[in-house]
């Protein structure tokens, strides 16, 4: 019997140990990094990692790990307030760079910290139509037209999906010279034609590209690239003229390089995505890179003249201003969408 | 009486293929899916994907963990089961209930109140920072977790054995002159050890598949604190299906090899009991 105990126990302590030997490795001289991201920039930094490792080899001759944390952009700054001890934090939304500036672990003035409002790489919100684009759907006005089937996140639970909506009130907005009753009616009819409205980005996608449901889905441009990748010549992407530019920001997190001395390595990983190579490399993973003459590179992949506004546009006044009037209960977005 | 025999050998054929149709329809097929999108185009594409470095890492993290966890679980076990049944203490009957908690509680609960306690807003925090401890989107934190959701499987398995075996021998052999642990290594360890056993297996089987807890402990980092089961998760959101499914093969794999073990010691157990009553 003793034999049985020792049978389980043994290999426990054992393992125990075996646990505590990470743990050790950490104390030697390589140095390393945590970035906690958010989910569709898993491709993204898998490349730019290895890039940015070699280039730091090739520099000081050490060896450089960056760990690497994805997950819903909101709940992600979430656990780095509770703790999660990232050096970096590239996320989709400014306010959720915001919240972890509120508790007190980022110092204010983060978003001018590095070029471009901290956003080494930009986005925006296409269609994705199936193959031939039965339905000619080429603007947003398509969208509002009868017999469309129009597929697109809860703006209320999904990030995106806010892009999404407030894409169409910039468009609406031009379209009807700033008159809100006549804006608000036409984004009313474009939810009225919303066959499934999922709860997150991806449940969308899967809804539209797996299911089969709806003629048009409303996407970042990189996801919309990414479902085109999963099943070739099923679909195709259409950018509209007009839509919404999105600045996914990075931050350093101040306490927690401070804390680790990490200060001057995190500074030089995130100052590097705005090299030529991690412009590239950004490109190349369909986010818009914000160099210019990068950009021009990929005229072939982006619809680089469209006409793009920004969430600081004084239609909307921030994120602040607009998550208030659109998307908090009550908001438009309730009335117009009362089902 | 030739009727009722009839009437319960047509009820008794129904009720078996309801259940076999049951179990084949909503557990095995499901399994089946799994195995058969991991192979789906053969072993090499199976292979690159099971060794992959964070593959690989998840598997060795999960399995930490898990021995970890059933460690302190079978201690915790023993120790509990000895108790409640070998002295009677005020709040007994309350114990036997609390033991039982994991099995109510939603493990997001559970992760909720780690974060809580050892998180940055935790009030554990201030202290753990002075010593330099990490818990919480750390491997302590899983193991942690990991023990929460699987702590009543050793002890529920362990009550009714020694309930059932009554004090008597261990009364004996303290007469005898034995010591406490001379009686509970010589005498009530025998009867239990393949109860034991079987909470033990149990209790990895649940540990190794454990999400819910870990993933709010986690913080996901890969190679770090990302266990199988958010690896395979994660890999599932982002298409990559086949790696995904070729990992959740591991975890089937292991889940039939722990329960055939179980059917062993049980076998085992019941062959022992027999001997015991002759």
């Amino acid at each position: 019997m003793k034999k049985t105990l020792a049978l389980i126990l043994a290999p426990a302590l054992a393992l125990g140990l075996f646990a505590l030997i990470p743990a050790s490795q950490a104390l030697s001289d390589s140095a390393e990094l945590t970035n906690v991201s958010y989910d569709p920039t898993r491709e993204l930094y898998d490349e730019y990692n290895k890039a940015f490792a070699a280039y730091y080899k090739d520099k000081t001759g050490n060896d450089l790990e960056i760990v690497q944390s994805h997950g819903g952009s909101s709940k992600q700054a979430r656990t780095v307030i509770e703790g999660n001890e990232a050096d970096v934090v590239t996320l989709a939304l400014a306010i959720d760079i915001t919240a972890i500036e509120e508790a007190g672990l980022i110092k204010p003035g983060w978003q001018s910290e590095f070029p471009g409002n901290s956003s080494p790489y930009t986005s925006t919100i296409v269609f994705l139509v199936r193959k031939g684009n039965p339905k000619g759907i080429k603007d947003w006005d398509d969208l509002a037209k009868d017999g469309i089937g129009v597929i697109t996140p809860n703006p209320k639970t999904s990030g995106g999906a806010r892009w999404n909506y407030l894409a169409a009130w910039a468009f609406a907005d031009a379209k009807f010279s700033h008159d809100e009753a006549q804006v608000t009616a036409f984004i009313k009819k474009i939810f009225d034609n919303v066959l499934v409205l999922d709860t997150g980005a991806r449940g969308s996608t899967n809804t539209f590209v797996q299911n089969g449901q709806g003629d048009v889905l409303l996407a970042w441009e990189n996801e919309a690239y990414l479902a085109l990748a999963e099943t070739p010549g099923q679909f195709e992407i259409v950018a509209p003229p007009t839509s919404i530019l999105a600045e996914p920001p990075v931050a350093i997190v101040d306490s927690n390089v401070d804390k680790k001395g990490t200060r001057e390595l995190a500074t030089e990983y995130l100052n590097y995505l705005y090299s030529d190579e991690g412009q590239r490399i950004s490109g190349k993973h369909f986010y818009r890179p914000s160099n210019k003459a990068i950009a021009e590179e990929f005229k072939d992949v982006f619809v680089l003249n469209m006409k793009l506004i920004t969430i600081d546009d004084p239609l909307f006044g921030g994120w602040g201003p607009a998550q208030a009037k659109h998307f908090n209960d009550g908001g438009v977005f309730d009335q117009i969408y009362t089902r | 009486m030739n009727r009722w025999g009839r009437e319960n050998r047509a009820l008794k054929t129904v009720l078996v293929a309801a259940s076999f149709a049951f179990v084949a329809l909503f557990l095995v097929l499901p399994l089946c899916q799994v195995l058969w999108k991991a192979f789906e185009f053969g072993v090499r594409p199976f292979w690159d994907s099971v060794s992959d470095t964070y593959t690989a890492k998840a598997l060795k993290l999960s399995i930490i963990t898990t021995v970890l966890a059933v460690a302190c679980n079978t201690l915790f076990g023993l120790c509990a089961a000895w108790a409640v049944t070998r002295f009677s203490f005020p709040g007994k009957g309350f114990l036997v209930t609390l033991i039982d908690i994991p099995f109510a509680v939603s493990p997001v609960i559970a992760g909720l109140v780690f974060i809580m306690t050892f998180g940055r807003l935790g009030w554990a925090y201030p202290f753990l920072t002075e010593h330099d401890i990490k818990i919480v989107f750390a491997v302590p934190g899983l193991v942690l977790a990991t023990i929460f959701v699987t702590f009543p499987f050793v002890a529920r398995e362990i009550i009714p054995v020694l309930t059932a075996r009554g004090t008597d021998e261990e009364e004996a052999a303290v007469l005898m002159g034995a010591g406490l642990f001379r009686t509970f290594r010589s005498v009530t360890l025998p009867h239990i050890r393949w109860a034991l056993l079987y909470g033990v297996i149990l209790c990895t089987a649940r540990a190794m598949g454990e999400f819910g807890a870990v993933s709010v402990v986690s913080g996901h980092l890969r190679g770090r604190t990302n266990t199988l089961p958010l690896h395979i998760e994660i890999l599932f959101r982002e298409y990559h299906t086949l790696q995904s499914f070729s990992a959740a093969a591991i975890l089937v794999a292991t889940a039939v090899l722990l329960l055939v073990a179980r059917n062993i010691v049980e076998g085992i157990s019941r062959k022992d009991a027999d001997c015991h009553v002759r």
